[in-house]
């Protein structure tokens, strides 16, 4: 073979590589007969996952010819890629999370309006509107369950030890402390994942400092300097030696196992983090009571209960088209209705509805007290994490508390560095 | 150096390449250029420019000037002890985890029992992903659930290998070795196949005794692979990334800079301007290690 002929082979070659790839960069997205919708869901656990399969094949079914093709990505891949997600080749209709972490993404111009959908919808109360409202007062989320807050425990532990469900922070810890003369770990406890910790220090600081406070604090108005935060910080340490060691290494899962083993008594947790370690058996046997009063003027108001739903997202392109959007908001009042939710929580009852037009009968005893818990609240918090700026939380809240947790002495170097940190983040824009 | 006329080297160029070999050449050197420098020179210098803004990665680009840097240095609780971690990451790969290579390919070229066999056990890490091997640390560290606790025994208060700040370090850069040492194993291995055994047999009848001779003779001779198994230690420290990450996100004692990018960047954050400028300081620090290696190269080219 002479240089030449490889010469012109070799360029023949890399013309062969290169091209097809610039041809697929021009491919065009797919065709849009305005009847299916596109749907990201970040649903990928089993559970929830089928959930949300019955109920699509319901919307299916009860629509003339309407289709909607889920696409799931894996949960923490899904919220890590969000803003890349929203910003590129995003899907119609995307699950997403209500409060901050929704009107962030709002703002930037990055989500459809709903508000025409929100004079239609019936069975939302008005906290639940607050939380699915953007700064400039319209409406972008639809939501469809949430998951309250609370200290769970096991009823069987608990009747057979005699133990009472404490309503104060010194009944808390006097609680803790004969749960430790038991043997037992009295707070299972993990922040390995960085976020489980967040819910303790939520309503630690609600209880002591009340649910505006705790808005003010998220929304970077009041210095993590200020004597109400170290209190926080400082109440928290007075439970740390009764919580599970060596929590930084441990993740939710595992906690929650401790908790089904019985070497752990209780643990602050969302409703479908024990829910989804206790085998069938036992899942009659998970109880739970609102996180003890620490002040007496806030009570037990503020219930933590995040909030998930459905929003569109601006950028799809499917959206440009009139029939598509329609479909999609057709699908969205579909969603919010009670019945929606029904079909939702029958293979996944480790959440609740928001619709007060969901059938509570078929509720598990569990699913029945939370709804009592959230329809009582004063104030509804969605969790640090969705209350903040996301780059917030992530890079400054998450390590912080990872912090606290291993050397809980320096609160003063660790709201100091918060509150540095914070200045800098919140006076990027 | 010879002599050779400028004017006559060009003519004879001219003379070999016809117009249409001119043009091959252009579009063959000509593709890889504009790749380069649109996958590797663009986005390096892309994050230098963006790590100049307080970029968000949807907003419009602002200019904060060097405010990136000085809040990296001053006021990142997490930047410090990242780097120091990468140093130490490299430390430890390179005066432990590759001596430790050098020593199994001793041992196994001369000949030990069952080398076969040792050879492949030792290989085997090589082949996995350092993110799968980051899970296969979690299976044997987890304090609760993990086998190492159990195998001692520890249950009284079982020891946090991996949720202790002060220790997780040394049990992922124990996991890191695991799976470098075998890397620089199998290296060596093939250099010392190539060591010429007349040398040895020289330095024997010489009267040089066992270390003597590795230490004047096999090591000098190895210099070549000495030098590549420098470059993937280097390499390998300062792109860590995947075990941390599967640990534990690169949290609580495990910070690498890789790592702190990825969480601005990447993650739901969005500093992008941040990010990028943590991202510059890496690049900086690869190429003071670049740097010192070519420059050490070319002068023993020069030598040779």
């Amino acid at each position: 073979m002479s240089r030449r002929s490889l010469l012109r082979g070799a360029a023949v070659g890399a013309g062969a590589v290169t091209l097809p790839a610039l041809l697929t960069a021009c491919g065009s997205g797919p065709g849009g007969d305005g009847k299916t919708i596109t749907l990201g869901s970040n649903s990928s656990d089993p559970v929830p996952k089928k959930a949300f399969a019955d109920a699509f094949a319901a919307y299916e079914a009860q629509s003339d010819g309407r289709k909607v093709k889920v696409n799931t990505v894996d949960h923490n891949t899904f919220q890590e890629n969000i803003s890349r997600y929203l910003q590129g080749k995003p899907d119609d209709v995307f699950m997403w999370f209500a409060g901050n972490r929704m009107q962030f993404f709002a703002e930037k111009g990055l989500l459809h309006d709903v508000s025409d959908n929100w004079q239609d919808y019936k069975g939302f109360s008005a906290a639940l509107k607050a939380q699915s409202t953007g700064a400039d007062g319209k409406q972008y989320l639809t939501p469809y369950y949430y998951y309250p807050w609370a200290v769970f425990h096991r009823r069987s532990l608990f009747a057979d030890r005699g133990y009472q469900a404490p309503k104060t922070l010194d009944e808390y810890v006097a609680l803790a402390r004969q749960m430790k003369k038991d043997k037992l770990d009295p707070i299972a406890f993990c922040d390995k994942d960085g976020w489980p910790a967040m819910g303790t220090f939520d309503y630690i600081d609600m209880r002591t400092n009340g649910y505006e406070f705790h808005k003010s604090l998220m929304a970077g108005e009041v210095a993590w300097t200020d004597k109400r935060v170290r209190e926080v910080f400082d109440t928290w340490r007075r439970l740390l030696p009764y919580c599970q060691q060596g929590a930084n290494g441990r993740t939710w899962q595992e906690a929650a196992n401790s908790l089904q083993k019985k070497e752990a008594g209780m643990a602050v947790f969302g409703l479908p983090h024990p829910g989804a370690q206790f085998p069938k058996g036992e899942q009659g046997d998970i109880d739970f009571f609102p996180f003890p009063v620490i002040d007496p003027e806030h009570g037990q108001d503020a219930v933590e209960a995040p909030i998930d739903g459905f929003l569109l997202a601006k950028k799809s392109k499917n959206l440009k088209n009139k029939k598509a959007l329609e479909s999609a908001k057709d699908l969205l009042k579909w969603l919010a209705t009670g019945k929606a939710e029904d079909i939702y929580l029958k293979s996944d009852p480790n959440n609740i509805a928001v619709s007060d037009q969901a059938d509570i009968s078929a509720y598990s005893p569990l699913q029945k007290k939370a709804v009592e818990l959230v329809s009582g609240a004063k104030q509804i918090s969605q969790f640090l994490d969705r209350d903040t700026r996301p780059d917030f939380s992530s890079t400054v809240m998450i390590p912080a508390i990872q912090k606290f947790i291993s050397d809980p002495d320096d609160v003063d170097g660790l709201v100091n560095d918060i509150e540095r940190q914070k200045k800098t983040i919140f006076a990027a824009d | 150096m010879s002599f050779i006329p400028a004017r006559r080297t060009g003519r004879r160029v001219a003379r070999r390449f016809t117009g249409r070999d001119l043009a091959v050449l252009g579009v063959l050197l000509g593709i890889p250029v504009l790749l380069d420098v649109a996958i590797v020179w663009g986005p390096t210098l892309a994050s230098v420019v963006l790590s100049f803004t307080g970029w968000d990665g949807i907003g419009d680009i602002k200019w904060v000037g060097t405010q990136n840097y000085r809040n990296l240095f001053t006021n990142y609780p997490q930047f410090w002890p990242a780097a120091r971690h990468n140093l130490l990451w490299l430390a430890f790969l390179g005066l432990v985890a590759a001596p430790f290579g050098l020593l199994l390919a001793v041992l196994i070229d001369r000949g030990v029992r069952f080398s076969r066999f040792y050879q492949s056990t030792l290989y085997m890490p090589v082949v996995l992903s350092l993110a799968v091997v980051g899970f296969i640390a979690q299976l044997v560290f987890s304090r609760d659930q993990g086998a190492l606790n159990a195998v001692i025994g520890d249950t009284g208060s079982p020891t946090d290998w991996l949720g202790d700040p002060d220790l997780n370090i040394w049990m992922v850069l124990l996991a890191a070795a695991w799976r470098h040492t075998g890397y620089v194993m199998i290296l060596y291995l093939a250099g010392l196949k190539a060591v010429d055994p007349s040398l040895k047999e020289a330095a024997a009848i010489d009267g040089a005794g066992e270390a003597q001779t590795f230490f004047r003779i096999v090591l000098p001779t190895l210099r070549p692979v000495n030098v590549i198994v420098g470059v993937i230690t280097v390499i390998e420290s300062l792109r860590a990334f995947d075990i941390v990450y599967a640990v534990n996100h690169g949290r609580n004692g495990l910070e690498l800079l890789s790592v702190l990018v990825t969480d601005n960047i990447i993650g739901e954050a969005s500093r992008i301007g941040f990010g990028s400028a943590i991202a510059v300081v890496l690049l900086a620090v690869s190429l003071g290690f670049v740097a010192t290696y070519l420059v050490q190269e070319l002068r023993g080219e020069r030598n040779r």
